[in-house]
């Protein structure tokens, strides 16, 4: 007896999967689940990624955390340790919550290099899988070289100069060379503009999937953002961009806020979401997260939010509260806010009545108003909009403003009215030509966007998210808000990557 | 007729004077003892009759009478102490010929009162092994530490066997403990491997130390024995958390929480921790049966065991049956070693977290409330439905759940000893064993229960089975070559295999509709392969040399990383039987040995680490694209390169005794070496498909003393009174974490509650592993701690994670155990005091729990813990050191006293009765109920009782 050769059961070595191209699909769901769910197990169990709460480190929840807590838009009031320094913008590169994001965003990079490396046209005739089958696996490598752009542009916008990896690294021990950002801009570009032909037009493919108006729209925000990324303008490529997408027949959502409920896997408006279901793709971050961390209190006993009870931690802070014409949704929408019981201040962050609640995301059906039938718990079946047709119009309206051609300052007015009469309900919320300014842009996307995970990158673009011309409650450490240095606009790499690989040097200030 | 015999009886080596030596005449009842001079005098009634001299600690004499009247007699001290044989792995050994460290226990020195568990018998009686018990959950199982750990993320238990099977460490579903199934009254001795010259026979698996138990066995030409044993024993909180009274929190309430908030108040004054915590009454039956039918030695032993928890609504019983047959054929040339046995064990677990939840639940509320939620009050919203964020009904909590599990275990072994014919001393030896266990249960809450309510109830069933296979053979060849000394060589092969298996099942609520989907079954399995081989050469009883190796192969590596080889080289002096320390009459044994061994670890969780593997998700995680969703296939991280951990340690330590067995003990001094040290440590983002890895990266340390003493104060056969004390002192130091960098904060461990994924220490280059790492408290001139301000330890003006620090840790830096052992007469007392010192507790039922913040949760209050009133803190601060306390102890383990009735009714029926305390009283400075908290983070901890047990023994 010297046989020590023993086969997992239950599992697959990597030889078995590529062999069969039935696999194929289920590795590719992996890579879409991967911004959605936290592991193997729903809601939780055998997770992605360690060191972290396993739900807390889920992808869209740690993107959303970092773009919205230390912005106006939000505050939370737990205290989980390095939740309080994100609400203030004072944390530092030991910040779990900075790290669980970066280490999302590599794991997502990881798995598309390898499901990427593993579906090369060699490896596939190699395994002699038949042509039809390598014609739809090529589709579905484009479909990974998407979502590993889409988490690049996240390490791009969030850290800046980031280790660099492609499907030529194979998996085993090395020191990965770190890109600059501007480089990283530039690959970034390439693949996109490299795939995008290769791609399922806008709004043909199967639902949840990623197609050309989700492309392109990755590719937009990447131009629109040029500037802060590399210095260098590029509104005219960004209008390109974004007059295909808004020309590939998405409509607006009629009611705003269908937008945001269990059915909105229907909305003609959202062009690439992050899918949930609360029997089927459970975790405790995403839609989870959103909905049960922004109730507290008696909001659920008043409000159907579709699930039993509230996690009591987000709130908004005045500041951006106050840009809506009145808190109850009236006459705006969008500004549906919960004032019953408590108070616009945030004199303590840990009290969830301090600050108003948000109403936006709710497990509800928009005909029923009720929670989708099923078990009752705290999962939802709400897909988080990660990129929606309004976005496109106020993208549309801010790139044109900024000198782009290729769009009319009129067609800005138009969309940018569009989404007006959606929220008030006709016409009376209409702004005027002159009114249409980059101030009142920054604010508008606010109101329309506000908790869709926009908001830091927005204030970097406008120049208001550090120092002292624009400050809110909390923003560096003080109830009245104080000045916090440029360096912030980029978060620091984890200090855990910095020993880890001896190669990368810190982002400055850190 | 009868005539007197007189005489003294002295000691041979010193001449002193013998008192109370037992003087009788063999074959009668007659006799006497001799007197505070050593003189004794006797009545004989003819010449042929034999005078038997006996005492303890000396070898007994017989002189026959003839026809001397006075009649001297020098008794020689027993050496009996150095010819005890201990077991080691794959065979015995006499004590005297050891040249590694051993520590054994016997029956007569386990510790006494309600003992369920087989570690618990020992626990404080050995110098190097710490025992901390889990919790006071009845059947839970303990922490063994022998000598600390040597592992940070591998396993840091010592490998245990069992008659000859090792067994695997896992727990399985549904039972607390996995030492769980071994009815501690079945076992007749402890040996404890400690240094490397010991275990590294077992190689991989000996790292931390290996623990062998030999169960009780019938003996050749022993008469029927029976023997019955009840016990019945009650346990009693002692402490519980000091939280704000009723009247306090009303007060606190009123001053502090907003008028909408305390509108919430009821008007009752309940304990909650008087409600959840119970005298629990056990029984604890054994009887067993021993003798030997032609010439075939055999043991049938049963045992039942009923046994409540403190906590309401815990309960363990335990059926446990025994048989061992160990015959000898072929005039002895074949000996046979057959045991099996088996256990059944029912549990009800209580919901443990009824345990914070009374430390925090309003006290202004009632227990009961017959429109609450199935008759409990509960915190709930407007609509009826319960508030999902605050604590639960404690009482409701035990009294609603129910987790029942049934597991059953058997293990046995087949050892055949052959000494083969055509060659003297040469032997074979081939042991078959199995150990296989099923684990099921279900934990039911009720739609009327708080926690069941929005779900319509939950019904989760749960099951583990788990395999173990052994085989192993070997020979052993032991020659005298008189002046050139004697050799005993061993070489031999092993076989184990482990097999589990995690049947899912789908959670269901009370109409049968799925809440949760089945997870995906796995099967784990893992197979050792081993090659060992043994050598003892003594020369003159003086000069005394071991060497083994062992070379092990484990599925768990890759076939380039399979095989490992785990060398040990020891070496022992006998001083004491040198010319110029033969004839001492005061230091009697002195053997100095020294060791060198290496061992490895191959119990590193994962089974499969260096595959490339596909895991497939379950049903909850799947992915939706268009209307179908799909399973999803993940690829692991993996190592292909991950090896053994290997530690090398050094041992050196003497033996000595003093004045023939009055004084003896050990002392040692370690060092050992983890070297490819298998940690969790982020790898290089990009590089895996984790972020954190299972790899080979650093090394760490640990060294220590530790000393054992006994001293026998007085021996006779009226009066005998031994004490002992064991004292150990140990550190473990991390030298490197990884390939690069060592100036780093290190792996962030130890999850603390009071918040999501906060952690509380750290494994950092240079410091003891999990040590605490936390703010420094700033505090005013009264000595009160000022909320949220803390010392900006690295000056860059802004306290946040940079200004964390380093302070203690939870591993007991200096431990002791002190026992004694007095009877008199047909009186026995005896006690076990043990204590910890040098390490520090985390109070994280205060630190999550002492603030104001409890009375501003919308729509609930929470009780804060009492040092809100020295704090004032108004939110939680969890990574405060106001919350890091010095968890040094002085524990009375076990207090017992004794009666032995002799024989009773007239018949040959002996009785024996004792009565114990267990825990009987804890000396501390720490603020919580008990700072014995393994891992060092105080978090609603099931309290140890004090238990009180009276037992009666029937023998015949």
């Amino acid at each position: 007896c010297t046989d020590l050769d023993l086969e997992p059961f239950n599992e697959l070595t990597s030889i078995q999967v590529y062999e069969d191209f039935d696999n194929y699909i289920q590795v590719l769901a992996k890579l879409y689940g991967g911004l959605a769910v936290s592991g193997q197990s729903g809601p939780d169990g055998r997770g992605d990624i360690g060191g972290q709460d396993e739900g807390a480190s889920t992808y869209l929840r740690a993107y959303w955390k970092l773009q919205q807590l230390p912005t106006d838009e939000a505050i939370i009031a737990w205290n989980d340790e390095g939740l309080p320094t994100l609400n203030t913008m004072t944390y530092s590169a030991d910040n779990g919550f900075i790290a669980a994001m970066y280490y999302r965003i590599f794991y997502q990079i990881t798995l598309a290099n390898e499901f990427i490396r593993e579906l090369s046209d060699e490896n596939m005739a190699s395994r002699g899988i038949s042509e039809a089958n390598q014609n739809t696996a090529r589709g579905y490598r484009t479909e990974a070289r998407f979502l590993r752009a889409l988490s690049y542009y996240h390490a791009l916008d969030l850290y800046g100069n980031v280790p660099f990896v492609t499907e030529a690294d194979v998996v085993g021990s090395f020191f990965p060379e770190q890109i600059q950002r501007r480089d990283l801009f530039n690959y970034i570009e390439s693949e996109l503009v490299e795939i995008i032909p290769q791609m399922v037009p806008a709004g043909q493919h199967e639902y949840a999937r990623a197609d050309q108006g989700a492309a392109r729209m990755l590719l937009a925000k990447l131009y629109l953002n040029a500037e802060v990324y590399t210095g260098e303008a590029r509104y005219t490529e960004a209008l390109a961009q974004l007059n295909e997408v808004i020309g590939a027949g998405y409509s607006l959502e009629p009611n705003y806020n269908h937008l945001f409920l269990a059915d909105n896997d229907n909305s003609p408006e959202i062009i690439f979401p992050i899918a949930f279901d609360q029997v089927s793709t459970m975790a405790w971050g995403g839609a989870t997260f959103l909905i049960n961390a922004a109730i507290g209190g008696d909001m659920a006993s008043n409000i159907n939010f579709g699930v039993p009870g509230g996690w009591q931690g987000l709130r908004i802070r005045p500041e951006v509260a106050n840009l809506y014409p009145g808190l109850n949704g009236e006459p705006d929408a969008r500004g549906w806010l919960y004032t019953s019981g408590h108070q616009a201040d945030i004199e303590s962050v840990s009290t969830f009545q301090d600050g108003y609640g948000v109403v936006k995301f709710r497990n509800v059906l928009s005909t029923t108003d009720a929670r989708p039938d099923g078990p009752i718990n705290d999962h939802v079946s709400v897909d988080f909009p990660m990129f929606r047709l309004a976005d496109a119009y106020l993208m549309y309206a801010e790139a044109v403003l900024r000198g782009g051609s290729g769009g009319s300052q009129a067609q800005a007015l138009t969309f940018i009215n569009e989404l007006r009469e959606r929220a008030y309900g006709d016409a009376s919320g209409n702004i005027a030509a002159n009114q249409l300014n980059l101030d009142f842009i920054i604010d508008e996307r606010a109101r329309e966007l506000k908790w869709e995970a926009h908001r830091r990158t927005d204030l970097i673009r406008f120049g208001r998210y550090t120092g002292g011309d624009y400050v809110w409650q909390w923003k560096g450490g003080s109830f009245n808000g104080a000045s916090t240095p440029a360096s912030r606009n980029l978060y620091p790499l984890p200090q855990a990557d910095l020993i880890a690989n001896p190669t990368l040097v810190q982002n400055q200030g850190y | 007729q009868e005539r007197t015999v007189t005489g003294k009886v002295t000691d041979l080596n010193s001449g002193e004077e013998l008192p109370f030596v037992n003087v009788s005449i063999k074959g009668t009842t007659r006799g006497t003892t001799t007197d505070i001079d050593g003189n004794y005098s006797i009545g004989v009634q003819s010449n042929e009759e034999i005078l038997v001299y006996s005492f303890i600690g000396y070898t007994a004499r017989e002189v026959v009478a003839g026809n001397q009247s006075v009649i001297d007699v020098q008794l020689e001290g027993d050496t009996k102490q150095l010819d005890e044989v201990v077991v080691i792995g794959y065979g015995t050994q006499r004590k005297a010929d050891l040249t590694g460290s051993v520590g054994s226990v016997t029956r007569g020195d386990f510790n006494v009162g309600q003992v369920t568990n087989p570690e618990q018998l020992i626990t404080g009686k050995i110098a190097g092994v710490n025992i901390t018990p889990n919790s006071g959950q009845p059947g839970a199982g303990a922490r063994i530490r022998i000598r600390g750990g040597s592992s940070l993320n591998a396993s840091n238990d010592p490998l245990i066997v069992i008659d000859g099977v090792p067994l695997d460490n896992s727990s399985i579903a549904g039972s607390a403990n996995p030492l769980n199934f071994l009815n501690p009254n079945d076992i007749e001795t402890f040996d404890i491997l400690k240094d490397a010259s010991a275990t590294a026979i077992y190689g991989s698996r000996a790292s931390n130390g290996v623990i062998l138990i030999t169960t009780r066995k019938g003996k050749r030409g022993q008469d029927l024995s029976v023997n019955v044993s009840s016990l019945m024993s009650v346990s009693e909180v002692t402490n519980t958390v000091d939280v704000l009274n009723p009247d306090q929190f009303r007060q606190i309430a009123s001053e502090q929480a907003s008028p909408a908030q305390q509108a919430l108040m009821g008007d009752a004054n309940t304990n909650w921790q008087d409600a959840i915590y119970r005298d629990a009454i056990s029984f604890d039956n054994n009887a067993s049966i021993s003798g030997s039918i032609n010439d075939i030695p055999y043991r049938v032993s049963v045992g039942y065991l009923d046994q409540n928890g403190v906590l309401r609504t815990d309960h363990m019983n335990r059926t446990t049956a025994g048989l061992s047959l160990t015959p000898s054929l072929l005039d002895d040339q074949l000996k046979i070693n057959f045991n099996i046995r088996g256990a059944l064990t029912r549990s009800r677990f209580a919901d443990q977290g009824a345990i914070g939840a009374a430390a925090v639940f309003d006290p202004t509320q009632p227990i009961r409330d017959p429109e609450g939620l199935g008759g409990f009050w509960e915190w709930r919203n407007p609509d009826g439905s319960p508030q999902l964020l605050s604590p639960r009904n404690p009482v409701g909590l035990l009294e609603q759940r129910d987790n029942r599990s049934e597991v059953r275990r058997s293990i046995g072994n087949l050892q055949l000893d052959y000494s083969l014919p055509f060659v003297e001393g040469l032997r074979a030896n081939l042991n078959l064993g199995y150990d296989i266990s099923r684990g099921e249960g279900t934990d039911i809450i009720p739609s009327t229960a708080a926690a069941g309510f929005n779900q319509g109830g939950s019904i989760s069933p749960y099951a583990q089975n788990n395999r173990n296979l052994l085989a192993d053979f070997y020979l052993n060849y032991v020659r005298d070559f008189g002046n050139a000394g004697r050799l005993d060589v061993t070489g031999g092969y092993s076989w184990q295999d482990f097999l589990f298996e995690y049947p899912q099942f789908p959670t269901v609520n009370e109409e049968g509709v799925e809440l949760t989907p089945a997870g995906i079954e796995t099967r784990p399995q893992y197979r050792l392969i081993s090659f060992f081989g043994r050598a003892n050469y003594n020369l003159m009883d003086k000069y005394l040399l071991t060497a083994t190796i062992r070379t092990d192969g484990s599925s768990r590596f890759s076939p380039e990383n399979r095989w490992g080889v785990f060398p040990s080289l020891a070496a022992a002096w006998r001083i004491s039987e040198e010319g110029f320390l033969a004839d001492n009459n005061t230091l009697t044994d002195f053997k100095l040995r020294l060791g060198w061994g290496m061992t490895g670890q191959q119990d590193i969780g994962s089974f499969f680490p260096y595959l490339p593997r596909y895991t497939v998700s379950d049903n909850a995680a799947r992915y939706r694209f268009g209307n179908t969703f799909y399973n999803t296939l993940r690829p692991e991280g993996y190592d292909r390169n991950i090896k053994w951990e290997e530690t090398v340690t050094w041992n050196a330590g003497v033996d000595y005794e003093f004045l023939n067995g009055k004084v003896f003990g050990t002392l040692d001094y370690y060092y050992k070496r983890t070297n490819d040290l298998l940690a969790v440590i982020p790898v290089p983002a990009g590089t895996n498909l984790t972020n954190q890895l299972f790899t080979n990266v650093g090394n760490i340390e640990n060294y220590g003393v530790e000393a054992a003493i006994n001293y026998n104060i007085i021996r006779t056969n009226q009066l005998d009174w031994t004490i002992g004390a064991n004292f150990t002192y140990n550190r473990n130091n991390i030298l490197s974490l990884s390939n690069v960098a060592e100036d780093a904060v290190g792996i962030l461990v130890g999850e603390i509650s009071g918040g999501t994924g906060n952690t509380i220490q750290v494994h950092t280059v240079g410091f003891q592993p999990n040590s605490f790492y936390v703010w420094q408290q700033v505090y005013n001139q009264d000595g009160r701690p000022l909320e949220n301000v803390y010392v900006d330890r690295n000056g860059d003006g802004v306290v946040n994670e940079q200004d964390l620090y380093r302070r203690g840790f939870p591993d007991p830096q200096y431990f002791f155990g002190f026992n004694s052992q007095l009877r008199y007469n047909n009186w026995d007392f005896s006690f076990v005091l043990r204590g910890n010192t040098g390490n520090m507790a985390y109070n994280n039922i205060r630190a999550a729990n002492g603030a104001y913040q409890g009375l501003r949760f919308p729509g609930y209050l929470n009780n804060i813990t009492s040092d809100i009133l020295q704090t004032g803190f108004q939110d939680y601060r969890l990574r405060s050191d106001y919350y890091l306390e010095d968890a040094t102890f002085v524990r009375m383990e076990n207090i017992s006293l004794g009666y032995n009735f002799g024989n009773i009714f007239n018949s040959n029926i002996n009785l024996r009765a004792n009565a114990t305390v267990q825990n009987a009283f804890l000396i501390t400075n720490y603020s919580g109920i008990d700072p014995e908290i393994p891992g060092g983070i105080d978090n609603n901890f099931y309290p140890f009782p004090r238990i009180y047990s009276f037992g009666v023994n029937f023998g015949f």
